[in-house]
């Protein structure tokens, strides 16, 4: 049987001396969908994320991200992902195009393909005309939507997102999320953490996170529906203060 | 009035930060800019707590002017900036401490104001301020804003980067603050908090798009706003852009909210071109406009 | 003024729970004068000598035992040709070669002049000259000894008489140099970086929108480091006096004024640069490049002001920190009253006057 996952995790614990950061989480991705981690600050999203993008050793537990362990196989795992954090994204000294070339180049994209997807880049996201004005000098909507681009220039098999829109327009929000939306319809895999609960209401499926577990997985409506809330929001004050 | 502003600009080079604001706030009353990082929130915030100059306009806290009356607004007001801007290497304690003895008052004198915010946060008074969870430090920085007793009170995004419990919990607070006759005057990137204040002005780049209550903004919206769903949400979204009578397309969490150019939409005459372009599980249903719909719509171009 | 004392607590606690500022506040001091006072030095000692003597007589025997006796000196080996000198430099350890002429003794009684040859080893300016000038002396008091004439002596016979610091202890030279120094830095450093924490922390913010006056907030942020300087200034003066012996010839009373004075141009200077600068790290740089180089390179602290070409000296009056060298060493080294130091106080004073002005001036009330 094919194996439809993107993401397996199983058991993951995380302990920083005596503390349980991340303790014993289970869940699955499955290959094309959003799917939101969402949680309050401490509750060890951010501990979890580290441990699935490769960059932190877990303490016990198993967890597979496309196709690769944690524990043995970060370095292609990294090959294969994106990421994409509202705290850093891109190099404000830098162009649009030199962004786009320096990242092209460390996931070890050809010249020439470089310069194939920074065109059409530019062209889809409509920066023609500040190709090369500095990332720093354009508004924060379109540093967000170009971080996403750029995030996705090696054509990668999931993609995290870390808090994508937050203090973002609506509008531009939107067009943000219809971007995710085309990502994911063309088989990309979209993983978001976020303690925006209007984030969580974009995802095909979100986990939250409390005290290092997770206390509730669903669609958002099914949530919604179980908590008998009206939205994400509800649900997470409803689950947070127990 | 507690706070005038008259015909405000400012601009930095070639960006216009504020571009002609004026408003007006009652006193007592809980008034909220709404827009996103960019709309020139902080940059007012600053001009009314004397920090920043405008290129042009006028503005009034408290009765004195924004200019002219520096010292006497220092006095009468209180600020939080959008950072947290506490002391993270002193206690929580030795915090509002400081700031009691700057404002020449002392904690005891006006615990009262602050008793039920403190309250929650005593038990880690003597704690570094830095070790403080987010919840907290936003509840000692409001204390320690609040600590002198001020006529009008200026938040700049006291609830971004807090989790829902705590904005909760910090909008509870500025409702009983209210009662004790404080005129707030708070900035917010989230539309759902707009619904709490008394009055809002939406702000994008640097402009007022609307003032008025939260239940007239969403009353004034221009047209019925449908909610759409299907099973795949990006086919469903490419689809309707391509209706040819569609006004606005926006997802909305689960659902698309679907404006249309016609007074006498019908809805299954849009379900069967849905229909049309493979489209299942189709949902069409008219919903009520909420405040992000109107900011949209204002600031659509 | 139940403003000013908190504020002036607040800082007191920002002090004392930051290791780095106490680091930097009370080991430099300590590390500093006991780096210079033992380390670092301009004398010299036990420098290794090779000898070439190409005559082996009495006379060079004794010239050479009167050498070898010395505190500066110890022969490391005995060379027997001219081709030797080059290798036993390059090796590195022998510091100079002393070259005696063949028949030293018999031309010295006939007819009365000897050639004796120095080579030093010219890769350090400093030990080489020290080193030959040494050499000269010794010979000079065996010629005195012996009353005959030893060549290449000069030809005029000059007599140096080192006032003020007869042995040459360079730790006498070092002390008012690390003493500026650390006022400097504690002074200067530390006050711009705390203002400059205040702005980036964005507490700034909070500050100015309070009924504080901006004289409050810069008297509070001053004060707590005008009363650190001064410990500063009393233990580097107590370790001199007691771990190095340098003497204190003129007025304490005067040398303390004349530090208060000096701490307060530092000052001054810190809360300029906080003026111009966003963050601690940008008034870190300026602290380091715009102060503690010209403190250490111009002051005369370490390179003599008289040996630098003009442009350099010129620049050199416009570094407060000389002045200060000059008033200190003035009254610790050579005794001296405030009647032969007025000039340099007043510049000092001078400049003090204009810093605070530029920086009451560029002070904001507003942010930008």
């Amino acid at each position: 049987m094919k194996n439809e996952n993107a993401i397996t995790v199983s058991e993951l614990t995380k302990t920083f001396g005596t503390f349980t950061a991340v303790n014993a989480i289970s869940f699955e991705v499955k290959k094309g969908e959003i799917f939101g981690f969402l949680g309050a600050n401490g509750a060890g999203k951010t501990t979890a994320m580290k441990m699935l993008i490769g960059i932190l050793k877990p303490s016990s537990g198993q967890a597979t991200v496309a196709g690769f362990d944690v524990h043995t196989e970060s370095e292609a795992i990294k090959r294969n992902i994106g990421y994409m954090s509202q705290k850093f994204a891109l190099y404000d000294d830098l162009t649009v195009r030199e962004n786009i070339t320096f990242f092209g180049g460390i996931y070890g994209l050809s010249r020439k393909r470089i310069q194939e997807k920074s065109k059409q880049l530019i062209e889809d996201l409509g920066l023609g005309a500040v190709g090369k004005s500095l990332v720093g000098s354009l508004p924060l909507g379109w540093k967000q939507k170009l971080a996403f681009s750029v995030a996705m220039l090696h054509d990668p098999q999931i993609v995290f997102l870390d808090e994508p829109t937050g203090g973002v327009d609506p509008i531009t929000r939107r067009q943000f999320w219809e971007m995710i939306y085309k990502a994911a319809h063309a088989g990309t895999t979209l993983f978001v953490t976020t303690h925006y609960m209007d984030e969580a209401e974009y995802c095909n499926r979100v986990s939250i996170m409390v005290n290092g577990k997770i206390e509730a997985l669903d669609t958002p409506k099914n949530l919604k529906q179980h908590f008998e809330a009206a939205t994400m929001n509800d649900v997470f004050l409803k689950l947070a203060r127990g | 009035m507690s706070i005038q502003v008259h015909e405000i600009y400012k601009s930095y080079g070639q960006v216009n930060a504020l571009d002609n604001i004026s408003f007006e706030v009652k006193s007592g009353e809980l008034f909220g800019l709404i827009g996103p990082d960019g709309a020139g929130k902080t940059t007012l915030f600053r001009i009314l707590t004397t920090l920043l100059l405008p290129d042009r306009g006028n503005a009034r806290v408290a009765g004195y002017d924004v200019v002219r009356d520096l010292n006497a607004i220092r006095r009468h007001v209180g600020y939080m900036p959008g950072r947290f801007s506490l002391y993270q290497d002193l206690t929580v304690e030795e915090n509002l401490e400081f700031f009691a003895t700057i404002f020449g008052t002392t904690i005891a004198e006006n615990y009262d104001l602050i008793k039920d915010i403190y309250v929650q946060i005593e038990p880690f008074k003597d704690r570094r301020a830095g070790k403080l969870s987010g919840g907290m430090k936003q509840k000692l920085a409001l204390s320690c804003a609040l600590i002198h007793r001020p006529k009008v009170l200026f938040l700049d995004e006291p609830t971004t980067g807090v989790d829902p419990v705590s904005r909760k919990e910090f909008w509870e607070m500025l409702k009983r603050l209210q009662e004790k006759d404080i005129t707030i005057l708070v900035s917010t990137p989230y539309m759902d908090e707009a619904a709490l204040c008394d009055q809002i002005a939406l702000m994008q780049d640097g402009k007022i798009l609307e003032i008025d209550t939260p239940e007239a903004i969403v009353r004034h919206y221009p047209k019925p706003i449908y909610k759409v769903g299907a099973h795949d949400m990006y086919l469903l979204i490419e689809t309707l852009k391509a209706y040819p009578h569609r006004h606005s397309v926006y997802p909305f969490g689960e659902y698309v909210h679907y404006t249309d150019t016609r007074m006498d939409f019908d809805s299954g005459e849009l379900q069967t071109f849905l229909e049309a372009h493979n489209l299942s599980e189709i949902h069409i249903e008219e919903t009520a406009p909420t405040i992000e719909d109107t900011f949209m719509e204002l600031a659509k171009p | 003024m139940k403003r000013f004392t908190g504020f002036v607590l607040k800082e007191f606690r920002h002090i004392f729970r930051d290791r780095r500022s106490l680091f930097i506040l009370f080991g430099m001091p300590v590390a500093q004068i006991m780096l210079f006072g033992f380390a670092i030095t301009n004398e010299i000692n036990n420098v290794d000598l090779a000898i070439l003597d190409r005559s082996k007589d009495d006379t060079t025997k004794e010239i050479i035992n009167k050498i070898a006796a010395s505190e500066y000196f110890s022969i490391e080996q005995f060379l027997d040709s001219e081709s030797e000198i080059a290798p036993v430099f390059r090796k590195g350890k022998v510091k100079a070669v002393l070259y005696f002429e063949p028949d030293f003794g018999k031309k010295l009684i006939q007819p009365g002049r000897a050639k004796i040859q120095v080579v030093t080893d010219a890769t350090d300016p400093n030990v080489a000259s020290t080193v030959s000038n040494y050499i000269a002396s010794i010979l000079q008091s065996y010629q005195q000894e012996t009353r005959r004439v030893v060549e290449p002596e000069y030809q005029v016979v000059s007599e140096v008489r080192m006032l003020y610091n007869p042995e040459l202890k360079s730790v006498y030279m070092f002390v008012p140099g690390v003493m500026t120094v650390i006022l400097m830095l504690v002074s200067a450093m530390m006050t711009s970086i705390s203002i400059t924490r205040e702005k980036e922390q964005g507490t700034m913010e909070i500050l100015l929108v309070s009924p504080l006056k901006p004289l409050q907030v810069i008297l509070g942020k001053v004060f707590p480091y005008v009363f650190l300087s001064i410990t500063n200034a009393v233990v580097i003066v107590v370790l001199s006096i007691f771990v190095f012996g340098v003497p204190v010839n003129g007025s304490l009373f005067l040398l303390a004024l004349e530090s208060i004075l000096f701490i307060v141009t530092s000052l001054a200077l810190g809360i300029l640069i906080s003026t111009i600068s966003a963050t601690q790290q940008t008034a870190m740089m300026v602290s380091l490049m715009g102060l503690m180089l010209p403190v250490i390179l111009l002051s005369g602290f370490i390179f003599p002001i008289s040996s630098m070409p003009l442009p350099l000296q010129l620049i050199s009056h416009i570094v407060p920190a000389k002045w200060f060298i000059v008033i200190v060493k003035g009254i610790m080294l050579k005794g001296v009253g405030f009647a032969y130091l007025w000039k340099e106080t007043l510049i000092l004073a001078g400049m003090t006057l204009f810093f605070i002005g530029l920086s009451a001036k560029k002070y904001k009330i507003r942010l930008e």
